[in-house]
């Protein structure tokens, strides 16, 4: 699926990398061993959480794109880490709820 | 492959920003090695899991693979405080990480029964107040 359109929807901005131009998938959720197990490569992962762990799992699942939902921030240093992994990250402002809907919409 | 290919890892205890250092690693050296995506995200999630349960457990510890020409092995071994009770560590949703572990998004007490579910074989040699040693197969062939 092209990314273009939802990210125009969600107001996603870049915080590290750019943002791709395809998603296979899409994942929701905070908890590491679950992210880990059901992230598959090319999904977008939306989530809150914002520490290096996330870098580590979104590296390790190939995933497209961490989504930070809520208008959640990362640190610098892991804003570092996610490009020297080449992981992009972007940030929106709706809420996990609001994210799945609005591609789930657009993606129909 | 004629001869096995090893690698070894020292895993830094209650570091949680190097913490899947090694994982990363494997998967590279497995992609380089060409084994299927399946293999390696097995592999990975595994060894990402047992990585993480000796940093937030067991103070680190070392982390072993072997690629044989059938199967992958990753020995996890570690000095930390043991596991009372297997059975009830390897049950889906069972956790004794901290509040602050938690609040790294970790402790969902998923860490063993992940690394059950990806292999093949996974054995447990665990002895309180001595260690843990977990040895994992991911058959190839």
């Amino acid at each position: 699926m092209k990314t273009h359109a939802v990210a125009e929807i969600l107001g996603l901005r870049a915080a590290a990398g750019s943002i791709p131009e395809e998603f296979t998938g899409v994942y929701a959720g905070d908890l590491l061993s679950r992210a880990m197990s059901h992230v598959t490569e090319g999904d977008l992962w939306i989530t809150i959480m914002s520490n290096v762990n996330v870098i580590a799992v979104a590296s390790l699942t190939e995933a497209a794109a961490v989504i930070l939902a809520e208008g959640v921030t990362m640190d610098p240093e892991v804003l570092a880490a996610a490009e020297a992994k080449g992981i992009c990250v972007l940030m929106c402002d709706k809420t996990v709820y609001e994210i799945c809907r609005d591609i789930a919409s657009t993606a129909s | 492959m004629s001869e096995n290919v090893t690698f070894h890892f020292d895993v830094d205890g209650e570091n949680f920003s190097s913490a899947g250092e090694a994982s990363v690693l494997v998967k590279k050296k497995l992609r380089q090695l060409g084994f299927s995506p399946e293999i390696i995200r097995r592999v990975s999630i595994a060894m990402y899991e047992g990585e993480i349960n000796m940093v937030i457990h067991a103070n680190g510890g070392s982390a072993d693979v072997t690629v044989t020409d059938e199967d992958i092995v990753i020995t996890l071994a570690d000095k930390g405080p043991g596991i009372p009770d297997v059975s009830l560590a390897m049950q889906e949703g069972f956790s004794t990480a901290r509040d602050n572990i938690r609040a790294l998004g970790f402790g969902a007490g998923m860490g063993l029964p992940n690394m059950k579910k990806y292999t093949d074989t996974m054995e447990i040699d665990t002895v309180l107040g001595v260690g843990t040693t977990i040895t994992m197969t991911v058959k190839h062939k």
